[in-house]
């Protein structure tokens, strides 16, 4: 039995998730059009490889990767591209991005694919790159591409494949009805992932507030007759993060900075595991995720397998949106989502949840009183950081502060402001101050570059003088050596000739015009 | 249907600052009942007064200052100032006396500086001390316990605040005066001399200490603070007794539970150094803030000039609060040396 570590901090936000009823996985209808980001990643946006007017069909790549920080976009069903253009995505910034829109032609007519069953036979970088191909980016949020996590390079090697089924956010419940809907391939994808990285174990963890998520993996895990650990800890926000995951089933943490991979581990989401067993075995690609639609704001809250690129308005009235005059639409969970600035960008990769609350359900934060430093916070939060004098530093914009007190160790779970009683909005504080830092360091770092032509232009012109002047020296030491040799003082010879010319001149009378 | 721009996290807990104010509040009820039936209605005299004196000025300087002035006197911080400060100060204070000591907390403790959060000392702490060094006759003139003197009724005590000679406040020396001033007697021969020292801590005074013990005990519950302060505070002034013990000389500092269960002792490590605004910040900190108060008190207490030190040792700590929070940040996650 493994030991469970406790992490620091953490709270009990009510969780809220029956209400999308868990378990129960139903297919959103395709949308008559498809806005498909050519970035849905993290990293380098991807290269559109069809052309307006094009008819595409499902699973066609229709934008490949561009280098390694990239992955290809494929089409979710079969229609005709309409438009390459920018378009608004769901995105905290709420800005827009380059995205293909696909007019879906409703045959829904797809591409045959070919898998391998015998895995075991393929080596690891043809695996991986199968993976890239697939389009596959980490499903738990941030979207960093697969492939580069499945390649820590040669100084780290994976001992364990954590599989991170903890689904802590509040609502959200696409991981529980993943687990127990796509068990079976959940496990191979595991497999597929360990096997990769040479993993010698994998390790399977999920919070004890999903029992039946628990009951159909551990079925699935003795259907396989592999050895891969199930582990179930207690419930906390936020557990499921992934430095916080780590500590509770290892007891060790990520050092500050680094990657899991640092310490033999390997971190992936239920859905990323899921992806990659359909890329290697069926062949298929990233086209299709399970989205949680919640909130008491729609009339039937569920759980839905839905196409990359279906508009968020499109899910929203699927699942009967009530909508206040005054709506939030959060992107995620309520914790550490996003409110979506507009209705018709599209869900991508990393969409787990869309989360439409009534006022009541999630009221909206009241004036933010000043701190009193009674520490809740500091009591809250997982990386054991004191977000009191976070929020002091950060208002006094005291970069120096700022770093001595660790920022940048910040995961923005927001735990803090949620227990915070003064009602300061806390997380906003720590990124506004991060995204100041990052700013300035670019800034120090454009200087610094400026400082560096200024320097090494200076050092060019010193050499260039130094060898015009080492020419020029060496020129009149061969002079003076020949002169030497010749018996003839080439000075005086030119004095000679030019006081010749100037007599010749002065013979000569003026000519006028 | 227009969307709504809000960062994250959407979700709140219930904590709100009015609501931890007013479980302070409330906490200190079985303090003021004790305080009230051995004393008489002195101390809730001065709360009323005091409480009243304290809205109508924090009030006018936050409209002064441009806030919202119901905003700031709804958070109920300025309640528990002068609640806090009125129950240190002598029953059947004088109304100048609670005024000068409210004004004082409230203007030069609190809004000079910004008023709530930017306080680095604690407002009651600071009027009170003012009082202290100012009016050292009034501030030590602390009622008798009844069965000792003669304790007036409320009407009585309201008058009094205005005119002294309405009724005849009987005062006697209050037990940490009486050990200061023993020059001759054995401790345990001090403690039977006069009838004030009976029990633990004197009359009144080991039944207060009780009660403020026990609102401290819900609100800890309640998770208004944490219970390193309390309990480095308490810890630090018994082993300081125990050690200056010297078996109950003559020359004795008193005993553990005299400490503890006398003056404003378990008033001050419940309600006064648990004030977060002007405390150490991380737990670890905490305990050396706490600590550091508890040497203090003893010291003063038995060494000092004046008959409580809880005032003093408080503001001494919040002075140096920024520098133990400088040494004391809790280790980061991931930041732990990889070999140990």
């Amino acid at each position: 039995m493994r030991t469970i570590h406790d992490i620091h901090g953490g709270i009990h936000p009510p969780e809220r998730k029956a209400l999308s009823r868990p378990g129960e996985l139903d297919t959103a209808p395709i949308p008559p059009v498809l806005v498909l980001p050519l970035r849905q990643h993290l990293g380098v946006p991807a290269l559109p490889v069809v052309n307006v007017g094009d008819r595409v069909l499902g699973g066609q790549t229709i934008a490949e990767a561009q280098g390694v920080m990239s992955v290809p976009v494929h089409a979710p069903t079969s229609g005709v591209v309409t438009v390459i253009e920018a378009r608004p995505i769901a995105h905290a910034s709420g800005f827009e991005d380059l995205c293909i829109v696909i007019e879906a032609d409703g045959q829904d007519e797809w591409l045959s694919f070919t898998g391998t069953a015998d895995w075991r036979g393929l080596d690891a970088a043809t695996l991986v790159g199968r993976v890239r191909a697939a389009g596959i980016a980490g499903m738990g949020g941030a979207g960093f591409p697969t492939a580069v996590k499945l390649s820590p390079g040669p100084a780290r090697s994976i001992e364990t494949l954590l599989v991170n089924g903890t689904e802590c956010e509040p609502y959200i419940t696409a991981d529980d009805t993943l687990m127990q809907c796509q068990a079976d391939e959940l496990i191979e994808g595991a497999q597929i992932l360990a096997h990769i990285v040479s993993a010698k174990a994998i390790l399977i963890g999920i919070e004890d507030n999903k029992p039946d998520a628990i009951a159909s993996v551990g079925a699935a895990i003795a259907r396989s007759g592999a050895e891969i650990e199930l582990a179930t800890f207690p419930t906390k926000y936020p557990s499921g993060g992934e430095k916080q995951i780590i500590e509770i089933l290892t007891g060790e943490q990520v050092p500050s900075g680094g990657i899991p991979a640092d310490i033999g581990l390997l971190c992936v989401s239920p859905g990323t595991a899921v992806a990659t067993k359909r890329a290697i075995i069926d062949g298929a690609p990233l086209t299709h995720r399970i989205v949680t639609l919640t909130g008491e704001a729609l009339a039937s809250p569920q759980n839905v397998t839905a196409c990359l690129g279906t508009p968020i308005t499109a899910l929203l009235t699927h699942a009967g949106l009530n909508a206040e005059s005054q709506q939030r639409i959060i992107h995620g969970g309520p914790m550490m989502g996003f409110a979506v600035s507009d209705l018709r960008a599209p869900i991508t990769k990393i969409t787990n949840c869309l989360l439409a609350p009534t006022p009541a359900e999630l009221p909206l934060p009241e004036p933010a009183k000043p701190c009193i430093r009674c520490g809740h916070c500091a009591e809250a939060c997982p990386a054991s950081l004191l977000p009191q004098q976070l929020y002091w530093y950060a208002r006094a914009k005291d970069q120096e502060q700022l770093a001595e007190h660790r920022l940048f160790d910040c995961i923005e779970c927001g735990a803090c402001a949620y227990v915070c009683p003064s009602q300061i909005p806390l997380v906003q504080y720590y990124r506004a101050a991060k995204g100041q830092i990052r700013d300035s360091e670019q800034e120090k770092q454009r200087s610094d570059n400026s400082r560096e032509r200024f320097e090494a232009r200076q050092v060019r012109l010193e050499t260039e003088a130094a060898e015009r002047e080492a020419k020029r020296a060496a020129r009149k030491a061969a002079a003076q050596s020949k002169a030497a040799e010749d018996g003839v003082d080439p000075i005086q010879a030119a004095i000679e000739r030019a006081k010749a010319r100037k007599a010749d001149q002065a013979s000569e009378p003026e000519q006028t015009p | 249907m227009s969307l709504l721009k809000v960062t994250s996290p959407h979700a709140s807990g219930q904590s709100r600052v009015s609501a931890v104010m007013r479980d302070v509040l409330l906490a200190t009820l079985p303090g003021v009942v004790v305080l009230t039936a051995y004393f008489g209605p002195g101390t809730l005299v001065n709360i009323i007064f005091g409480g009243l004196i304290a809205v109508a000025c924090e009030y006018a300087i936050v409209a002064l200052r441009g806030r919202d002035p119901r905003l700031a006197v709804s958070d109920l911080s300025v309640l528990v100032t002068s609640t806090l400060l009125c129950i240190a100060l002598p029953p059947y204070a004088p109304w100048w006396l609670i005024t000068i000591g409210v004004l004082t907390s409230v203007l030069l403790g609190k809004q000079v500086f910004g008023g709530l959060g930017y306080n680095p000392f604690n407002p009651a702490m600071v009027g009170y001390v003012v009082l202290l060094i100012s009016f050292p006759v009034q501030m030590s003139a602390w009622a008798s316990p009844r069965g000792l003197g003669e304790v007036p009724g409320i009407t009585d005590t309201f008058q009094h605040l205005f005119s002294p000679s309405t009724i005849d406040a009987v005062t006697a020396a209050t037990p940490l005066d009486l050990l200061r001033q023993n020059t001759g007697l054995l401790f345990e021969d001090l403690l039977t001399s006069s009838p004030e020292l009976t029990g633990w801590g004197g009359i009144g005074w080991f039944e207060a200490n009780l009660a403020f013990l026990l609102g401290g005990a819900w609100l800890l519950y309640r998770r208004v603070f944490t219970w390193h302060a309390p309990v480095a505070m308490l810890a630090a002034l018994a082993v300081c007794a125990l050690m200056g013990y010297d078996g109950g000389s003559s020359q004795s500092g008193g005993s553990a539970m005299f400490h503890l269960f006398s003056g404003a002792t378990m008033f001050a490590a419940f309600f006064i150094i648990t004030d977060p605004v002007s405390s150490a910040v991380s737990n670890k900190g905490r305990l050396i803030f706490g600590a550091l108060i508890g040497v203090l008190i003893y010291l003063i207490r038995t060494l000092g000039n004046y008959p409580d030190a809880v005032a003093f040792a408080v503001l001494i700590l919040n002075f140096c609060a920024p520098f133990i929070d400088h040494y004391t940040q809790p280790r980061v996650y991931g930041t732990g040396s990889r070999d140990s």
